[in-house]
């Protein structure tokens, strides 16, 4: 085999493993897609489920699941955004900085199951929360932290120094030269990693499965100290728990929260890309 | 990135004139406190599942732990079935993902044209976004039955989830894989170019050698995706406490894993219980493979490199 023909077999191979890698993402969301679209309705959406959960809607979890990022983003933002801040412009090159780096890979590493265990030992059972929303709004909360603090600190790192020279030698303090002039330019930024953040919450079960989620509740949660169903819980339990259910009902489950999470991180990255484009410098 | 230089390495202002001195003062120590915060979770998360656990390792005999029979109801907790389904399942996943991984960095990176790159990039993107219960819904559903009627006794094995847990190893791969790719200087290209070497000679023979452990670094937090992965193994791989037999066709048979353990049965445990301890123990041994996973590949990330904090 000539050097030519070599490369010309290895970009070939190359071509056709990456196919291989892409192709079956698109088969899982058009299989869900396909078997799934007849389900959904604005009854589906708006309806508890009903009849052992054989018919009806998904709309308590639906809510859940809105409840559940609504609070991971209270939760995670103020400690995620402080902490970027803290690493791209107050940190010096020492011990407690590589201290600080190695536990947010770590924290980025953690199984989810673990946060599920830990949720339970300290917000539910040590703290006392019960297993309610704020319990697992906490959670997921933290396991959060780690894509919100590396993708607002990328944010906050890219904002050019010169920014920051021009307006303290203005007289302005530190804290205001990161408050008016840094971080209204990384923000863009900033919301990108909160939103692809909020998105894997959205969809994540095991740290929330012992720390708020429901099987089945009559009536809505009135508090954040309540229980909660979940769409990803609701998808684990109907597809696994539940004798006899309608194969369409599962389909259409699976169907919306891969809609929300996907549309979540589809919406941060053309945040992303678009704010690529129109960067001023 | 234009912005490295530390604010720090400015001299210190007088802030003693300005009127908002002791607000500033306040925000600055919260932002700091923000920043250690990381340091603090991370050792309230170990400390609480000691804290939970660690009753199992007094009270079950060690000979108990290392046992091959986990039965919880008559209080056998051995936990070597869970350790070698964690296992099975985890090497079958990195021995899929790692070479699809490290084809498609390749692709994404030296060859594939700005056009492709632009759509394949927030691709696997969505990749990465897909929830683990849907994948896992989706083995169970559709991948299982396909793989039963090839001809395994079941579709619920540990393949089918490795084939699950590949792919959702392949976007950590691959985006860590392609960093080490673009880190590797254009000059070596040029100069493997120059005299004569073809695009393919360059990549295996110049590129990869220098990208060497940036791509170990992927592969080890592949594996520590793998590892942790909880709610799609559940689904797919058949819950069987058994050591499987060893050798190929393991790969064929129903197991449990540590994480899908926790998920499946925590559920239903008395609160103090020795199960409910040894469940968290499980926690525990989890903490520390990944812990020492990502600590390692920072370890190898070293020197004054400074890569992306969450995802190295």
């Amino acid at each position: 085999m000539t050097r030519q023909q070599s490369q010309q077999l290895a970009i070939w191979v190359i071509t056709a493993v990456s196919a291989i890698v892409v192709i079956p993402i698109l088969i899982v969301i058009l299989y869900m897609l396909y078997n799934g679209i007849s389900t959904i309705s604005w009854e589906f959406i708006s309806q508890p489920p009903r009849n052992g959960m054989t018919e009806g809607g998904i709309f308590p979890a639906l809510l859940g699941t809105i409840f559940l990022t609504l609070g991971t983003a209270v939760a995670a933002i103020p400690l995620g955004v402080g902490a970027a801040i803290y690493l791209a412009e107050y940190a010096g090159d020492n011990r407690l900085t590589r201290a600080i780096r190695l536990a947010i890979v770590n924290l980025a590493g953690i199984p989810s199951i673990v946060y599920g265990l830990f949720g339970l030992g300290m917000f539910v059972l040590f703290l006392n929360y019960g297993t309610s929303i704020l319990a697992g709004s906490l959670t997921l909360g933290l396991m959060t932290l780690p894509v919100i603090i590396s993708t607002a600190e990328e944010a906050i790192l890219s904002v050019p120094q010169e920014f920051r020279i021009v307006s303290l030698s203005l007289g302005a303090t530190r804290w205001q030269t990161i408050r008016n002039q840094v971080l209204p330019h990384a923000l863009p930024g900033i919301i990108t990693g909160v939103i692809l953040g909020l998105g894997r919450a959205a969809g994540e079960t095991a740290p929330i499965l012992f720390t708020v989620a429901a099987f089945y509740l009559p009536n809505l949660p009135k508090s954040i100290f309540d229980q909660s169903m979940a769409l990803p819980y609701h998808l684990y339990v109907i597809a696994t728990q539940v004798p006899g259910m309608p194969l369409g009902i599962q389909y259409g489950t699976a169907l919306i929260l891969l809609f929300i999470v996907l549309s979540l991180t589809l919406v941060a990255t053309l945040i992303r890309s678009t704010m690529r484009r129109r960067r001023e410098w | 990135m234009a912005a490295q230089t530390n604010l720090n390495s400015m001299p210190p202002q007088d802030e003693a004139t300005t009127p908002t001195n002791w607000r500033e003062l306040v925000i600055e120590n919260l932002i700091r406190l923000a920043g250690i915060s990381a340091v603090l979770i991370i050792t309230m998360i170990f400390l609480f599942l000691l804290r939970e656990g660690f009753p199992a390792f007094v009270e079950v005999p060690l000979s108990d732990l290392f046992s091959s029979r986990w039965y919880p109801i008559e209080d056998k907790f051995g936990l070597l079935p869970l350790l070698a389904g964690s296992l099975i399942v985890t090497v079958g996943a990195v021995v899929i993902a790692v070479p699809l991984g490290l084809t498609t960095a390749i692709y994404l990176g030296e060859i594939a044209p700005p056009w492709q790159r632009e759509i394949l990039k927030p691709f696997i993107e969505v990749l990465a976004g897909i929830p683990s219960i849907v994948l896992g819904f989706f083995g169970w559903v559709a991948l299982a039955p396909l793989i039963q009627s090839m001809g395994a006794p079941s579709g619920l094995t540990a393949f089918t989830g490795s084939l699950i847990l590949a792919y959702m190893a392949l976007p950590t791969i691959i985006s860590i894989t392609e960093d080490a790719l673009y880190a590797v200087p254009k000059e070596y290209r040029d100069g493997a170019l120059a005299i004569g070497a073809t695009q393919w000679q360059t990549i295996w023979r110049v590129v990869l050698p220098a990208a060497r452990s940036g791509i170990v670094i992927a592969v080890m937090l592949g594996i520590g995706r793998a590892i942790g992965e909880t709610m799609a193994v559940m689904l797919v791989t058949g819950n069987a406490a058994n050591i499987p037999d060893l050798g190929f066709g393991a790969l064929f048979q129903p197991v449990r894993t540590m994480t899908a353990t926790i998920a499946a049965e925590m559920g239903e445990v008395a609160q103090g219980s020795l199960h409910y301890s040894v469940l968290f123990g499980i926690g525990i041994v989890l903490f520390i493979i990944t812990f020492a996973i990502n600590s390692l590949a920072t370890y190898f990330v070293g020197g004054g490199k400074r890569r992306r904090g969450g995802q190295i």
